[in-house]
C-alpha cells in the first residue's frame, strides 16, 4: 500500500479522536476499542477531516513543527492507520 | 501496590427487561425487577461521574436497554459528556426512526445481536418472531450512516452455522461481525448442558472464522475468540479485576464485572449510596482482585499472572467453591477436570438433561 500525495484522508465511519483529559492523552475510539495516540500520530490525525490532501498535512506539520522532509513519517503513519481500518480515502 | 488506574470502560445495564427469552443469557437468574431500577436522574448521576473519572467507552446494555424510554435522555447526555458510545441490543423496540434519532442525539453505533442466520433457529432460540425485524433494523443502522456491528451469540445449537451467519453478515454489508461465544453465567449456565459445544464443533467454526477473516479482509471485520472452556488458559476477565472496567447494574449496583453479584461475601455498593469513584478507588470490593495478594497456588507463582491475572473469578467461585481459586479452565489449575467433563459432550445424555430454560422472570421459580 503507498500513499498517493494528492489523496484526501479521513477518519473511517465510527472513529473518533479526541483528547482525554484523565489520561493526559489523544485517543481513537472505535466499537469496542480505544487507541491511545502517540504525539506525532494525534498530529496527523488531527489533519485527516476530509479535506486536506497528505501533501497538505505535510505541509502543514512541517510548519507546525518548524521542520523539513516528514513526508516519510507521515506517509509510513498513514499507511499503518489505513492498515488498521483508522483511515479511508475520498 | 501500583497506582490504581481510572476506569476507561463503562457498561451501563439500564434494565433487565428484555421481549427476548434467550437461553444463552448471561444475566443473572435472579433479574432485577423494573421498580428497582435506577431513575433517570440515577443513571444520568453515574454518567457524570464515570467520565468524570475517565471512562471514555460507554455501553448501553441490559436486558434490553430499548426497553428504557428515557434512553433518548441517557444518549443525548452521554454524547454532551464526550463519551463514545455503543448500543447492544437486539434491536427489537426500535425503528429506523429511532435508530435516525439515536443518530442526531450523538450515539456513536449500534451493535444488533442475532441469535441465527435464519428466521427458524433465530426465533427458537429468541422465543419470539424477531428475526424480519432484525434485518431490518442492521439494514436501517447501515442506511443512517452508522458502521454496521452484528453480533452472533454463538452456542452448540448454532454453531455449525458459522459459515452461513458470515454469509448473512457479508450479504447485509456489515463492518464488523462478532462471533462472541456464549459466556457460561447466568441463565447460560443453568443450561450449560444445552449449550456447551463439542470440542470438534468449536475447531471448525475456529477454521471458518480464520478463513473468513482472510476473505474479507479490509471489508469486514470479523472477532472470533475460542471459548474459554476449549483453551489451556483462562481469558483475563474484564481485563483484570478493577483495571479498566466498570459495570452498574439496573439498579444501581457497582460490579466489577457482569457477574460479581454471584460472588459470596462480597459486599457490592449502589449508586445511590455511594459515588462512583469511592466504590472503584475504596471499596473493598473493587480492591479484592487487584494486585497478587489474593493469589493462591497455582497463580501466585505463576509467569503468566499478570497476563490473565488468575481468570474469571466468578466461574471459579461456581465451578469449585471458591473465588479466589484459579479459573477452572486454566490446564495449572487442579480444578481443571471440571472443564474437561463439562466439555465431554459424549457424556451428555439428552433425555436425561432438565428441558431448555427460556430467559424469563416467571422461569427463575423453576430452578430449585
Amino acid at each position: 500500500m503507498s500513499v498517493d500525495f494528492k489523496a484526501v484522508p479521513r477518519l473511517a465511519t465510527g472513529y473518533r479522536f479526541q483528547w482525554e483529559e484523565a489520561q493526559q492523552n489523544h485517543v481513537l475510539l472505535y466499537p469496542e476499542g480505544m487507541v491511545q495516540l502517540s504525539d506525532t500520530a494525534a498530529a496527523v490525525l488531527s489533519l485527516c477531516d476530509g479535506k486536506r490532501t497528505v501533501e497538505a498535512i505535510v505541509a502543514e506539520l512541517e510548519e507546525d513543527y518548524e521542520t523539513e522532509g516528514l513526508d516519510e513519517d507521515v506517509t509510513q503513519f498513514l499507511t499503518e492507520a489505513e492498515a488498521q481500518g483508522w483511515v479511508k480515502y475520498g | 501496590m501500583a497506582k490504581i488506574p481510572p476506569p476507561l470502560w463503562l457498561l451501563a445495564e439500564v434494565t433487565h427487561s428484555c421481549p427476548l427469552q434467550c437461553p444463552y443469557c448471561s444475566n443473572p437468574l435472579d433479574l432485577v425487577p423494573k421498580k428497582d431500577e435506577l431513575d433517570t436522574e440515577g443513571w444520568l448521576k453515574v454518567l457524570h461521574q464515570a467520565r468524570k473519572m475517565g471512562a471514555a467507552q460507554l455501553g448501553f446494555s441490559g436486558g434490553e436497554p430499548l426497553v428504557r424510554k428515557d434512553l433518548e435522555v441517557l444518549i443525548a447526555e452521554a454524547r454532551k459528556l464526550g463519551y463514545y458510545s455503543n448500543l447492544i441490543t437486539s434491536g427489537v423496540g426500535m425503528d429506523a426512526a429511532r435508530v435516525e434519532k439515536f443518530r442526531e442525539l450523538g450515539l456513536d453505533h449500534i451493535q444488533v445481536s442475532f441469535q441465527a442466520d435464519d428466521a427458524t433457529l433465530n426465533d427458537y432460540l429468541a422465543g419470539t418472531n424477531a428475526f424480519q425485524h432484525k434485518l431490518e433494523m442492521a439494514r436501517a443502522v447501515k442506511a443512517s450512516g452508522y458502521p454496521m456491528v452484528l453480533c452472533f451469540v454463538i452456542h452448540r445449537q448454532n454453531t455449525d452455522r458459522v459459515a452461513q451467519m458470515l454469509d448473512l453478515a457479508a450479504e447485509l454489508q456489515a463492518d464488523y461481525v462478532e462471533l462472541a461465544t456464549t459466556q457460561f453465567e447466568g441463565w447460560a449456565l443453568a443450561n450449560r448442558d444445552h449449550l456447551l459445544p463439542s470440542l470438534d464443533q468449536v475447531r471448525e467454526a475456529e477454521r471458518i472464522a480464520h478463513a473468513c477473516q482472510e476473505t474479507y479482509k479490509g471489508k469486514m471485520k470479523i472477532y472470533y475468540v475460542v471459548p474459554d472452556y476449549y483453551e489451556k488458559r483462562p481469558k483475563a476477565c474484564v481485563a483484570g479485576w478493577g483495571r479498566v472496567f466498570l459495570a452498574v447494574a439496573p439498579d444501581g449496583l457497582v460490579l466489577p464485572c457482569h457477574s460479581a453479584r454471584s460472588l459470596p461475601n462480597l459486599e457490592l455498593h449502589n449508586v445511590r449510596d455511594h459515588d462512583l469513584e469511592w466504590i472503584w478507588y475504596e471499596s473493598k470490593a473493587f480492591n479484592y482482585f487487584r494486585g497478587e495478594d489474593w493469589m493462591k497456588e497455582p497463580c501466585r507463582t505463576c509467569d503468566e499472572r499478570e497476563k490473565d491475572f488468575g481468570g474469571c473469578h466468578c466461574q471459579a467461585f461456581k465451578l469449585t467453591g471458591d473465588p479466589t481459586n484459579a479459573d477452572p479452565t486454566c490446564a495449572k489449575s487442579p480444578h481443571h477436570h471440571l472443564i474437561e467433563q463439562a466439555i465431554d459432550t459424549t457424556r451428555l445424555n439428552p433425555s436425561n438433561s432438565k428441558p431448555l430454560l427460556f430467559r424469563k422472570r416467571q422461569n427463575n421459580t423453576n430452578l430449585s
